[in-house]
């Protein structure tokens, strides 16, 4: 780990000015993921601004009657809350499906919105990517990788979006809600807070360097009925092959692009009365890649909005 | 020379009078190892403050170090030394052998401009923090001069040669059995290349005192970790002490030193103060051996009723450019099933990859994937249930060789595992079984692996206070060695637990080959018993030689040990006042054994039958474990308790093997794709339901004293083929190629129009 | 740079290096080498600590980010030489071989039957709405942040529905 400097954040405020004045800091909250790509020196802020104790874990509903999450809230304090369990349920199981408990215990909602790609060969610093090294190539392009994006590549990079998290609240409609030292907030999808690659994949989302998460906040629930899937080769404590989140009429696919996946192809043709797997076919026809990939995505989300209608539950 | 004749007479183990053999006690070590006090070899006090080590790994696969600048790792905060191969302190040429004696050859690091594969060690910092040490190493500078490498297996199989030293093992004729047959299978197997991913990364604490160089190191073999090291050194192995106390899990990847043995221990004497030195886990997977990947084609020939013809198992398999190894993934079948025409071999890849090398049952984990699946295959062909198809190929003597069975109790294994497991429920039709979205299956598979008795001693001191205290230069990898040999001792002596003390792996105590080849708790164990016999002797002979004893004037050879006490009819001693007799250091022996000269007259094996059943998701193609039960003979058990462990935690490894391990060499770079705990998935506590086994009473006069066997890999050998068969049954497609993840199983499901 | 912490009861001001890791505090700093090192990247569980009660990996945290925080480790369990009911319950079931996993997974079955108290979910959790009860599937679930390459898992599902049977 390259040395750096460290500095606790008295109130967001003091955050954002630091963030200001220090090109290339990171906040860092749980530090999950930061400190994991530091080891490896993928990541080599100067400095740390610590956040992790300013006061933004509260959950609480919205005047709107949905719900505003603090952005130190942690995995398992979102996926506990009574609100989440009993309105939100897939979302709490997106959270529950991510990582382990030692994890969620620690990793927190603006972290895990702010996770870059598990990549096999962006997290091998001796192998080219563009994402972490532009121009260096795309390894995973030709690689041996199993998880690599249907949606929304391009010729620099092919890398996914690791979160479990972030399909559900793509799913929701969630809005993270945003700061920056000139004080001016700002509310951001969350479905597109992170870029596609294009031709700058080392630019993950359109956060500025000062701009902190304050909290995620999403509307009420959906009518009609939710769900939840995400597969994998391990029965636990492993990435996605494939994940897809049922709310309402709305669907996400993760694990399938550089950001959570709206189908929007596929609730087109559900609003037109299509079939479940109809609908996931009319997704499925703009992806580009690997026939098995396709296949694989195409019954799963064929099966979560199936189960989400009939009320199966997650 | 011994003969098996002589372990035939009861003895004190095998009366097992205080009940201490079999006893499932608690692990002896356990106390330390739940509270966190069992020093590994990293975490070691050391005689003055250490200073830290870190590797710095290749990034190319072969070639040469072209430059090398280290000014800036130099200039770092905290940094002692930086070395490369330009200035790395003199250690013998590889291979070097001073004494011709030693169990390994030199093995030097950074010895040369040459790289042989990607992962190698090109430079070494040490800093006085762990921190310091390894931002360090980013700091040092190398380009390389890359060189052409053969790196993918499977597109090198045209260069496939035999295995070096080895022919083709041929019985009758294949070949015109096989055509002769009326019912055939040819089918070829893929199993791919896996890490053993110990959770104790390789480590080594080193100091030196004089001349001298003390290690703690995480090794399985205890004089093999030495001699590399005195040789590596260039100086006679009784100045190198070597201790391997506590090891975080071996599996074979620990049957070797590496270089943080060697680069701590240069480390130490170059700069005088102890140095630690771990691998990362990086390191772990691109720069240790590991399992190379078979690929095997299988032939069965058989009647109509079911019996073998002619069966051929023949396998392609790969190892490092200079460093042979070969997987013997068909041996196994040799011994198995009986079938007139036989042919089994091994073929060999030489690739520029990181060493092949021993993991968990090599031959049989990779092997039994073919022929276990293969035999269910042919079963299914026949219309017989796979049971009844291998009892009717139960041979009455080893097939390979006519020698006759030790002791053989397969068809009993198979016939009580499907008592216990309900395999009478299983629906020979694939497919037919349906849960919710869940295909459900099972199947099932034999399980064969060697016995081995390897040389070994012990040393033995029973001290005033009533202690006996067995040393041995042994290593405990989980396994149990401590608790069993505790075991063993006490009931030779007629001692309780509470009066053992076991201390191993230590380079200056009796010499016994370390843990490996399920030889372990056999070759240690009969020299624990062996020396505790010498011991009961030496006792017999000073009471009856010994004016101040009971049983002075006595014959020695009448005398019994119970309870704490030398006991001949209402007369009795106790051991403690014996010993103290002795003198302040009380009574010490060494013994040992040996194997009997005739012991390879039988046919040894360990047996077992492994049941699974599983889910397949109709959706997505993902398998989960539902059930598995395994029925295992394996000689006597000496503790029932850590013998069933190490049973499970083979099945459980079979699981992995089944479903989710596999790590692909990126051909383009001669790396692993995976090379952490996120990417190479070995199995997690959800993957792991319902699994239970149970050993049969068994004892094998063959074997040992004891009539004990090994059960450390048993558990492993055919638990995967169990698995893929439940697949089959479950959802009706044969997968040939491992691990079966879901894409594959997808694949099928969609070819199948599923 | 100056940080206090209290682990296993007693408090410690040290002056760290920002980029130590709780995990490399404890086994270099304090000499605390009962939690372990498998992969320092969060993939392994060997590090499990509790933190203020809660269990998170040792290895993905700076010592710095603790300033004033409660850590308990393994060596913190026991009362003298009486062990904590899961050190008792994973040596009676013998839910380890080589050990090295060990103290994090009795870490973290310590912090699991506190979080099934606290009626947190986990994955295996049927019914969200309802109650939380410590089935066999999640035992299985809440642990498989623990690796155990010795593949001890039916002996430590026993272990800990057993310390739960004790807690209860």
């Amino acid at each position: 780990m390259k040395p750096f400097a460290f500095e606790r954040a008295r109130d967001v405020d003091h955050a954002l000015s630091l963030a200001a004045v220090s090109p290339g800091a990171r906040f860092l909250a749980g530090g999950t993921n930061l400190l994991d790509l530091m080891k490896l020196e993928i990541e080599q802020p100067p400095r740390l601004i610590d956040v992790g104790r300013l006061p933004l874990a509260d959950i609480a509903e919205t005047a709107g009657g949905g719900l505003r999450i603090g952005a130190l809230a942690t995995n398992t304090a979102v996926a506990s809350d009574p609100k989440v369990r009993s309105r939100y349920p897939a979302l709490a199981r997106a959270i529950l499906a991510g990582g382990s408990v030692q994890l969620r215990n620690k990793a927190t909602v603006g972290g895990n919105l702010m996770q870059r790609t598990r990549c096999p060969y962006f997290m091998d610093a001796a192998k080219p990517c563009n994402k972490r090294l532009p121009g260096s190539g795309c390894s995973a392009m030709d690689g041996l990788s199993s998880t690599l994006a249907l949606f929304g590549a391009s010729e620099m990079c092919i890398a996914v979006s690791p979160s479990d998290m972030s399909v559900a609240l793509a799913a929701f409609d969630a809005v993270a809600e945003t700061v920056r030292a000139d004080g001016s907030v700002q509310r951001r999808s969350v479905e597109t807070l992170h870029r596609l690659p294009g031709e700058a994949p080392q630019v993950d989302t359109d956060l500025a360097p000062d701009e902190l998460i304050l909290a995620v906040e999403l509307p009420p629930p959906p009518e009609g009925g939710q769900a939840w899937r995400k597969v994998r080769a391990r029965a636990s404590y492993t990435g996605a092959l494939a994940s897809v989140a049922v709310a309402g009429d709305r669907v996400a696919l993760g694990a399938v692009a550089a950001r959570p996946w709206r189908a929007r192809a596929a609730e087109a043709a559900l609003a037109d009365g299509a079939s479940p797997a109809e609908a996931a076919a009319a997704e499925l026809a703009s992806a580009e890649g690997e026939d098995g990939r396709k296949a694989l995505v195409r019954r799963l989300a064929a099966d979560v909005i199936r189960q989400a209608r009939e009320g199966v539950g997650s | 020379m011994s003969t098996v004749r002589d372990w035939a007479a009861p003895n004190p183990v095998t009366e097992n009078r205080s009940g201490l053999i079999g006893k499932p006690v608690d692990r002896y070590e356990g106390r330390l190892k739940v509270t966190g006090t069992a020093p590994y070899a990293y975490e070691v006090e050391t005689p003055a403050p250490p200073l830290f080590g870190h590797i710095v790994s290749s990034t190319l696969a072969r070639g040469r170090i072209a430059s090398v600048d280290i000014s800036a790792a130099e200039a770092a905060p905290g940094v002692v030394r930086v070395w490369t191969h330009l200035n790395v302190p003199a250690q013998a040429a590889r291979g070097t052998r001073l004494n011709p004696r030693s169990q390994r050859a030199s093995n030097p690091a950074l010895e040369s401009d040459r790289v042989e594969h990607y992962g190698q060690s090109v430079a070494f910092v040490l800093a006085d923090t762990p921190e310091n040490a390894r931002a360090a190493g980013g700091l040092v500078r190398i380009t390389y001069e890359a060189e052409s490498a053969d790196l993918d297996f499977l597109s090198s199989l045209d260069q496939a040669g035999p295995a070096p030293g080895e022919e083709d093992a041929r019985i009758g004729d294949f070949e015109a059995g096989y055509t002769a047959s009326e019912v055939t299978v040819d089918a070829t197997w893929f199993s791919p290349l896996q890490n053993h991913a110990q959770m104790e990364p390789c480590a080594t604490t080193a100091w030196w005192e004089g001349d001298k160089v003390v290690v703690h190191t995480s090794i399985q073999m205890v004089k093999g970790g030495q001699h590399a090291l005195a040789e590596t050194l260039g100086v006679p192995s009784d100045r190198v002490r070597l201790f391997t106390r506590y090891i975080g899990g071996g599996f074979g990847g620990k049957g070797q030193s590496y270089d943080d043995l060697t680069l701590a221990a240069l480390g130490a004497r170059e700069t005088g103060r102890p140095v630690r030195v771990a691998y990362t886990r990086q390191q772990m997977f691109q720069a240790t051996i590991h399992r190379p990947a078979v690929q095997m084609r299988v032939r069965l020939g058989a009647d109509r009723s079911g019996r073998l013809n002619a069966m051929a198992l023949e396998a392609v398999t790969h190892c490092a450019r200079n460093a042979p190894f070969v997987e013997h993934a068909a041996n196994f079948a040799r011994n198995l099933y009986a079938a007139p025409n036989r042919l089994t071999g091994h073929r060999l890849v030489r690739l520029d990859i990181p060493h092949a090398g021993a993991m968990r049952a090599p031959g049989e984990a990779p092997g039994m994937l073919s022929l276990e699946c293969a035999m269910d295959e042919l079963a299914e062909t026949l219309g017989l249930d796979p049971i009844e198809l291998r009892i009717r190929n139960e041979p009455e003597v080893d097939p390979d060789n006519a020698k006759p069975f030790s002791v053989r109790q397969l068809v009993r294994c198979m016939q009580e595992g499907a008592q216990q497991f309900g395999w009478e429920r299983r629906n020979p039709v694939p497919g037919a079984v349906r849960e919710g979205r869940w295909y459900v299956g099972m199947g099932m598979a034999t399980a064969i692996r060697g016995n081995f008795l390897l040389p070994a001693k012990a040393g033995l001191r029973l001290t005033g206070d009533g202690v006996a205290t067995l040393t041995q230069g042994m290593t405990d990898i989980g396994t149990g060695t401590y608790t069993i040999l505790a075991q063993i001792t006490g009931e030779t002596l007629g001692l309780t637990l509470d009066q053992v003390r076991v201390e191993l792996g230590d380079s200056d105590m009796p010499p016994a080959p370390g843990s490996g080849g399920q030889f372990g708790a056999a070759t240690a164990g009969s020299a624990a018993y062996e020396t505790g016999m010498v011991m009961r002797r030496r006792l017999a002979e000073l009471a009856a030689g010994d004016p101040r004893s009971p049983l002075y004037g006595e014959d020695p050879t009448l005398m019994d040990f119970a309870n704490g006490n030398i006991v001949l009819g209402n007369r009795s001693e106790s051991l403690a006042a014996l010993a103290a007799r002795a003198g302040p250091e009380g009574v010490y022996v060494e013994g040992g054994i040996s194997p009997a000269a005739d012991a390879r007259d039988w046919s040894q094996h360990t047996y077992g039958a492994q049941f699974a059943e599983v889910g397949v998701d109709s959706v997505t193609g993902e398998v989960r474990l539902r059930r598995m039960f395994g029925v295992f003979a394996a000689g006597r058990i000496l503790n029932a308790k850590l013998a069933k462990s190490q049973i499970t935690g083979g099945m459980i490894w079979g699981v992995g093997a089944a479903l989710t391990e596999s790590n692909p060499v990126d051909p383009r770079y001669g790396s692993f794709l995976h090379q952490d705990l996120g990417g190479y998935l070995a199995p997690v506590h959800a993957d792991i339901v319902n699994l239970d086994a149970v050993l049969l009473d068994e004892a094998d006069d063959k074997a040992n004293p004891m009539g004990i066997k090994g059960v450390g890999e048993l558990g492993i050998c055919g638990a995967g083929a169990a698995i893929a068969n439940a697949v089959y049954n479950a959802c009706g497609v044969r997968l040939r190629d491992y691990p079966l993840t879901p894409d594959k199983v997808l694949a099928a499901l969609e070819a199948k129009g599923l | 740079m100056l940080t206090t912490i209290r682990v296993n009861g007693v408090d410690h001001d040290v002056d760290v290096d920002p980029r130590t890791s709780l995990l490399d505090l404890l086994r270099e700093g304090l000499d605390l080498k009962g939690t372990k090192k498998g992969c320092d990247h969060g993939q392994c569980g060997a590090c499990t600590v509790l933190v203020n009660g809660v269990r998170i990996n040792a290895c993905l945290s700076l010592a710095v980010m603790h300033d004033g925080d409660a850590v308990v480790t393994v060596e913190g369990l026991a009362s003298g030489e009486l062990l904590h009911p899961v050190q008792q319950a994973f040596l009676t079931e013998d839910a380890f071989q080589c050990g090295y996993c060990t103290p994090g997974q009795i870490c973290s079955a310590v912090g699991l039957l506190a979080e099934v108290a606290a009626g947190q979910p986990s994955e295996a959790t049927a019914d969200l709405d309802g109650p939380v009860t410590l089935t066999d599937a999640e035992i299985r679930e809440r642990m498989s942040g623990n690796i155990c390459r010795c593949s001890a898992y039916p002996q430590i599902l026993a272990a800990v529905r057993r310390a739960a049977g004790a807690a209860a």
